[in-house]
C-alpha cells in the first residue's frame, strides 16, 4: 500500500498479495444523491452471501436531497463484516469511502488512526471544498498524513466505463457508486456476481442503466486489479456461525415477515392500517408486495385512521396491525385506549426515532418507552415488547401477536430506526416450529342462550371474540364503561373500579406466560448491565471485551417491558450495581427504580446514533474501577 | 349489498333490551324507528349488519340496534367502519354520526370515506347544534347563531353537508328529514342498494337546544313553499301548485316562476349523471334549511367500490403468484448455508 496521495493510475502488475483479516469496518459516505446507501447495501448483501457475519448502520439526512456538497447533505452507510460472531456495526471505521469533501469532513472523526481513505478525487475542487468548509484541500495540505489515502479519479473512469452503454446526461455519473462498490469489492475480495444479478433484475426495464451500472462496477473492480497500489488485498473468511441457512435482513423487513408469519400461525388474514411515516414506511412497502398471502394493506388518510381501521378490522376478525413512529403513536393514543376498552387484539408497531415533535426523523432513539407504557388517558395498561436486533424483530412480532390474541388486548411492539434500517444475518427459523397462536372465535352463545361479550376466561381474563357474521351473537361494544360480564353501558362506580382492576390484572398476569429473564455471564459479578431494545449488541460486545481482561460483569436484556419477567426483581437483587444504558434520558431506569427501589445507574446518549461498544465498555470499566 | 339471503323480521327484532335515552321529543326516536323498520323490511340477516358510531347524541344509536355494533371515538366512526368494510366485504356497514362528529372533529375521515367509495352507509344526523355537550354552535349552525359558546353570535360560516359530500367525490348523496318517514325509508332503500359509500344527511330536530331549526321545511304553513322534492327523471318544480321551477342559468341552479319558462327549460333531475355538477348546483339552492331547500336523492352514480377493488387485487395476486409461501418469502433475498 502506498502512503502517497498522488492520483492513482492503472498500471498492470501481476503480484497480488492476499492478507487474511478477521474483520473490517467500511463506511461509504457521499452526498445523499450519490447512492451510498445502495453501495453499502450491495456490499453487505455480497458479504452476506459470501458467509461473513455482519452488522450495518445506515445514517442519512431527513431531507431527500439536502443541498449538494454540504455537510447536512451527507449520507453514509457503515458495515462491519467479520469471520466471527459480531454484535454491532463497529465503532471506528477501518475504511472510509468519501465521494466528496463534505463526506470526508463529516466522517473523518469516525475513522481509526491509520485507516484507509478512498476518495473520489475530482470532487475535491474549490467549490466543494468551500461548501464543506475546507480552507485548503485536505488531499494536498498534509492534514491526512495519519491515514492511507487513495485518490481515485472516479468520475473520469466512470464516464469512460459507461460511454458505450447508452446512458447520457445526468445518468452518466450516477453510476459512480457502483464504481466505488466495484473497487471496494476488489480490495476486500468480494465476488461481483450477486450485485450484477441484482442490477440486472432491478433495472430490467432500463437496460442502459443496468449496463452502465454493471460497466462501472466492473471498471471499479478492474481498476483495483490493474493498480499496483491495490495489490495488497484483504480477505475475510466466512464466519463460523451456527449451522443453518442464513439470509441478510433489515428490521423492517423482518417485522413485515413476522406479521405474515403471525397471520399464518394465527390462521387469520392480516390487516395493516397505516399512514406513511419515516422510518416505519418500509413495513408498509414490504407488506403491500405480498397480497398473495391475503395481506390487506390500508394506507389511511392519517395516523388516527390507520389505527381506527385496524380496530375495525380486529372487530371484524382479522389479525389487525397499525404501524408508525413516535408522532404517529401520539396520534393513535386515543384509538389504542378504545382498543383497550373494547378488549380487541391489536398490534401497534412503533419504529422509534428521535423526538420530540418531528425531532430527527431519520435517527435512532429509544425515547418512546414511557409513552408506550403510559401515554394514554385513563388507566390504560397494555403489554409492551421490544425487539433487540433486526432479525429478532421477526420473533418478537410473532410473540406480540400471540399475546394480543390470547389476551384480547392491544400490544405495543417497539423497534427503532437502528433496528429498522440496519441489517444482520438471520438464521432462518424452522417454520414448522412456529407456535400455533390461533384463538377460536366464539360461535355459540356463552350463557343461557345469550352471548355475553365480557364474560372472561378465568385463567387469562380474556373475553371471547365473536365476530360479525356469527348468527345469534350480535352485540355492541363501546368506549363507555361496560358492565362486567354483560357488556352493557354501566355508570356504576363500583363496576368501574372492578373493570379497571380486571384490565390491569389481565395485563399483569401475562408475566406468568412469558420466559424468565436470562442473565448472561458474570459469575461473581457485582455489576449487572441491563438493557432493552437495540442496545443489545453494544452491551453484549462491551461485556465480552471487559471479560477478556478478567473482569466480572453480568448482562441481561429485556424483551418484555410490560409486564416485566416475573424474576426481574430477584435478578436485580443479586447485584450491587445495576447499569442501564439507554438511547434516551433514562426511561427504563425510572421504571426499574420505581418498581423495584433499586438505585440503578443510567448511561444515556441521545445523539441520534446507537451506542458504540467502546462507550459502554468504558462506562463498565469506570464503574468496576470505582 | 352482496347478500341475497333474506329473513323474515319485524321491527322488534332490531330493538335491543337497552333503554333508549334520548331526550323526550328528540328527532332521533323517529329516525331509529324508521331504520329499525327499514332493516326488518330489508330482511338481511341481522348478523351481517354492523352499526358504527362516533360520539354525540346520535352516536348512541348502535346500542339500540340489535345487530353488531361499535360506539367508538369522536369523529372516528368512518375510519373504524372503513376497516370493517375492507376486511369484510360480506358485511353491511352503517355509520351513524352527527354534524359535530362528522363535519368538525371527524371531517377528514368523512371526506376520505366518501372519495374511496367503499361499502359504507353514512347517516349524518344534522341538528345544527352540539347537543350532548349542552348547546354550543356546530359546523352547520347558521352564522351569527347565539349559543352558550357564541353569546355574541357565531362567527363561523357553516358547511353545506350535501355540497361537501359532492365535492368529496361521493357517489350517493341524499337529504331527508326526521319527520318524513316515507322519504327516509325511500332514501334508505336506495342507499342500501347503492354500491359504494352512501351519504344521507338527515335534518333532525333537537327540541332542547335548537328546536324548530327545520320548521320552514316541516311546518304546515311553510313546507309546501320550501320543500323541493327531487325525483329522478322528473322536471324539478315545487310549491303548492308547482308554481316554482328550477332552471340552470349562468352555471347555477335558479328558482323561477314555472309559467315564466318553457317546459323544456326546466331542469330534469338525473341522479345517475356521471358528472356531479348539476347535483352540486342543486345543493347550492339553499345553505341550510332556510327557504326553498331540495330534499331527496341528489346523486346515485355508478363507480367501482373500494373493498371490491381491494379484494380483486388479492385474487389477482394469488392467481399470478400462487398462494403465499412463507418459506419462499424468507428466502427471497438470497440465502447461504453454514455447515
Amino acid at each position: 500500500m502506498s502512503d502517497d496521495t498522488a492520483t492513482l493510475e492503472a498500471t498492470p502488475s501481476p503480484d497480488i498479495e492476499i492478507e487474511e483479516i478477521d474483520k473490517v469496518i467500511i463506511r461509504f459516505a457521499g452526498d445523499s444523491g450519490d447512492g451510498m446507501q445502495l453501495a453499502g447495501t450491495r456490499f453487505t448483501a455480497d458479504s452476506a452471501i459470501f458467509g461473513n457475519d455482519l452488522a450495518t448502520l445506515p445514517n442519512f439526512p431527513a431531507e431527500i436531497r439536502a443541498p449538494a456538497g454540504t455537510i447536512p447533505g451527507v449520507s453514509s452507510f457503515q458495515v462491519q463484516i467479520a469471520d466471527f460472531d459480531i454484535l454491532t456495526p463497529g465503532d471506528e471505521a477501518d475504511v472510509l469511502v468519501a465521494m466528496n469533501p463534505a463526506a470526508l469532513k463529516a466522517n473523518l472523526i469516525d475513522l481509526r488512526p491509520g485507516g484507509m481513505i478512498i476518495v473520489n478525487e475530482e470532487a475535491f475542487e474549490e467549490r466543494n471544498l468551500a461548501k464543506a468548509g475546507f480552507e485548503t484541500n485536505p488531499l494536498e495540505d498534509g492534514s491526512l498524513a495519519g491515514y492511507r489515502v487513495f485518490r481515485v479519479p472516479m468520475e473520469r473512469l466512470t464516464k469512460e466505463a459507461v460511454k458505450d452503454t447508452g446512458v447520457s446526461g445526468r445518468d452518466v455519473l450516477r453510476s459512480k457508486n457502483f464504481f466505488a462498490l466495484g473497487l471496494i469489492s476488489w480490495v476486500f475480495h468480494r465476488p461481483l456476481e450477486t450485485s450484477i444479478k441484482w442490477v440486472e433484475s432491478k433495472f430490467a426495464k432500463r437496460e442502459e442503466v443496468a449496463a452502465a451500472n454493471i460497466a462501472s462496477l466492473r471498471a471499479g473492480h478492474n481498476f483495483g486489479l490493474t493498480t499496483e497500489a491495490f495489490h495488497h488485498v484483504y480477505n475475510i473468511r466466512p464466519a463460523a456461525l451456527k449451522p443453518g441457512e442464513y439470509t441478510n435482513v433489515t428490521g423492517n423487513t423482518a417485522t413485515a415477515w413476522g406479521l405474515i408469519a403471525a397471520s399464518q400461525a394465527a390462521k387469520l388474514p392480516l390487516f395493516y392500517g397505516t399512514y406513511p411515516i419515516t422510518p416505519a414506511s418500509d413495513i408498509l412497502h414490504e407488506l403491500a408486495k405480498h397480497k398473495n398471502f391475503g395481506v390487506r394493506t390500508y394506507q389511511a388518510e392519517d395516523e388516527i385512521a390507520g389505527a381506527g381501521a385496524a380496530v375495525g378490522a380486529a372487530f371484524a376478525g382479522h389479525l389487525a396491525v397499525t404501524g408508525t413512529s413516535g408522532p404517529g403513536l401520539a396520534l393513535k393514543s386515543e384509538t389504542i385506549s378504545l382498543a383497550i376498552s373494547l378488549e380487541l387484539p391489536l398490534i401497534v408497531i412503533d419504529v422509534q426515532r428521535a423526538g420530540p415533535s418531528t425531532g430527527l426523523p431519520t435517527k435512532v432513539e429509544q425515547s418512546d418507552l414511557l409513552f408506550s407504557l403510559y401515554g394514554r388517558h385513563g388507566e390504560a395498561p397494555l403489554p409492551v415488547l421490544a425487539a433487540r436486533t433486526a432479525s429478532d424483530a421477526f420473533d418478537v412480532t410473532v410473540e406480540a401477536a400471540r399475546i394480543a390474541l390470547k389476551y384480547m388486548t392491544p400490544v405495543i411492539l417497539l423497534t427503532d430506526n437502528y433496528i429498522a434500517n440496519g441489517s444482520e444475518p438471520w438464521r432462518l427459523p424452522d417454520l414448522d416450529a412456529l407456535p400455533d397462536i390461533s384463538v377460536p372465535f366464539q360461535t355459540e352463545p356463552n350463557a343461557n342462550g345469550h352471548y355475553l361479550p365480557y364474560l372472561r376466561d378465568p385463567e387469562t381474563l380474556a373475553r371471547q371474540w365473536a365476530i360479525p357474521g356469527t348468527p345469534g351473537l350480535e352485540h355492541r361494544l363501546g368506549g363507555l364503561e361496560k358492565r362486567e360480564v354483560v357488556g352493557n353501558v354501566s355508570y356504576d362506580t363500583n363496576n368501574h373500579q372492578l373493570m379497571t382492576e380486571l384490565r390491569e390484572w389481565k395485563i399483569k398476569n401475562i408475566a406468568n406466560d412469558i420466559p424468565l429473564l436470562e442473565v448472561d455471564g458474570g459469575e461473581g459479578a457485582e455489576l449487572l448491565v441491563l438493557g432493552w431494545g437495540s442496545t443489545f449488541g453494544a452491551i453484549r460486545a462491551a461485556a465480552i471485551r471487559v471479560r477478556k481482561d478478567g473482569l466480572a460483569v453480568a448482562t441481561a436484556h429485556l424483551r418484555y417491558l410490560n409486564p416485566f419477567p416475573a424474576n426481574l426483581g430477584d435478578v436485580l437483587g443479586q447485584y450491587r450495581y445495576v447499569l442501564i444504558p439507554e438511547v434516551n434520558m433514562g426511561q427504563l431506569r425510572k421504571m426499574i427504580r420505581a418498581d423495584f427501589l433499586v438505585p440503578a445507574m443510567g448511561f444515556n446518549k441521545v445523539k441520534g446514533l446507537p451506542f458504540r461498544v467502546s462507550e459502554v465498555e468504558n462506562k463498565i470499566r469506570e464503574i468496576l474501577a470505582s | 349489498m352482496t347478500d341475497t339471503i333474506t329473513t323474515k323480521y319485524t321491527r322488534a327484532d332490531f330493538q335491543t333490551d337497552q333503554e333508549v335515552r334520548w331526550c323526550p321529543g328528540c328527532g332521533d326516536y323517529t329516525i331509529l324507528a324508521a331504520v329499525q323498520s327499514f332493516m326488518a323490511d330489508l330482511g338481511m340477516p341481522r348478523e351481517q349488519i354492523v352499526f358504527v358510531s362516533g360520539i354525540g347524541c346520535s352516536s348512541r344509536f348502535p346500542y339500540y340496534m340489535n345487530t353488531y355494533g361499535i360506539h367508538s371515538i369522536h369523529g372516528r366512526a368512518p375510519a373504524i367502519a372503513s376497516g370493517i368494510a375492507v376486511a369484510r366485504p360480506d358485511l353491511s356497514v352503517w355509520v351513524v354520526t352527527g354534524d359535530g362528529d362528522a363535519l368538525s372533529i371527524g371531517g377528514n375521515h368523512l371526506i376520505h370515506a366518501l372519495r374511496r367509495n367503499m361499502n359504507l352507509k353514512i347517516l349524518l344526523f344534522n341538528n345544527q347544534i352540539y347537543g350532548l355537550t349542552k348547546g354550543q354552535y356546530s359546523p352547520t349552525s347558521e352564522k351569527g347563531k347565539r349559543t352558550k359558546s357564541s353569546p355574541a353570535g357565531s362567527p363561523d360560516v357553516p358547511f353545506n353537508p350535501v355540497s361537501l359530500a359532492l365535492g368529496a367525490e361521493a357517489s350517493f348523496v341524499a337529504r331527508t328529514i326526521d319527520m318524513d318517514r316515507k322519504l327516509t325509508m325511500d332514501v334508505l332503500q336506495k342507499a342500501s342498494e347503492h354500491k359504494g359509500t352512501s351519504f344521507i344527511e338527515i335534518y333532525q330536530n333537537c327540541n332542547v337546544f335548537n328546536d324548530k331549526a327545520f320548521i320552514e321545511l316541516t311546518g304546515k304553513e311553510t313546507r309546501l313553499d320550501n320543500r323541493i322534492n327531487l325525483e329522478h327523471g322528473e322536471p324539478i318544480t315545487f310549491g303548492p301548485e308547482g308554481e316554482h321551477a328550477v332552471v340552470m342559468a349562468g352555471g347555477a341552479a335558479k328558482i323561477v316562476p314555472t309559467n315564466s319558462v318553457a317546459p323544456d327549460e326546466i331542469m330534469v333531475h338525473d341522479v345517475h349523471a356521471p358528472n356531479p355538477s348539476a347535483a352540486f348546483a342543486l345543493s347550492r339552492l339553499s345553505h341550510g334549511p332556510y327557504g326553498p331547500t331540495p330534499v331527496g336523492i341528489f346523486r346515485d352514480a355508478v363507480r367501482s367500490s373500494y373493498e371490491q377493488d381491494v379484494k380483486q387485487q388479492l385474487i389477482d395476486a394469488q392467481e399470478k403468484k400462487g398462494p403465499g409461501d412463507l418459506s419462499k418469502l424468507i428466502r427471497s433475498l438470497g440465502t447461504w448455508k453454514v455447515e
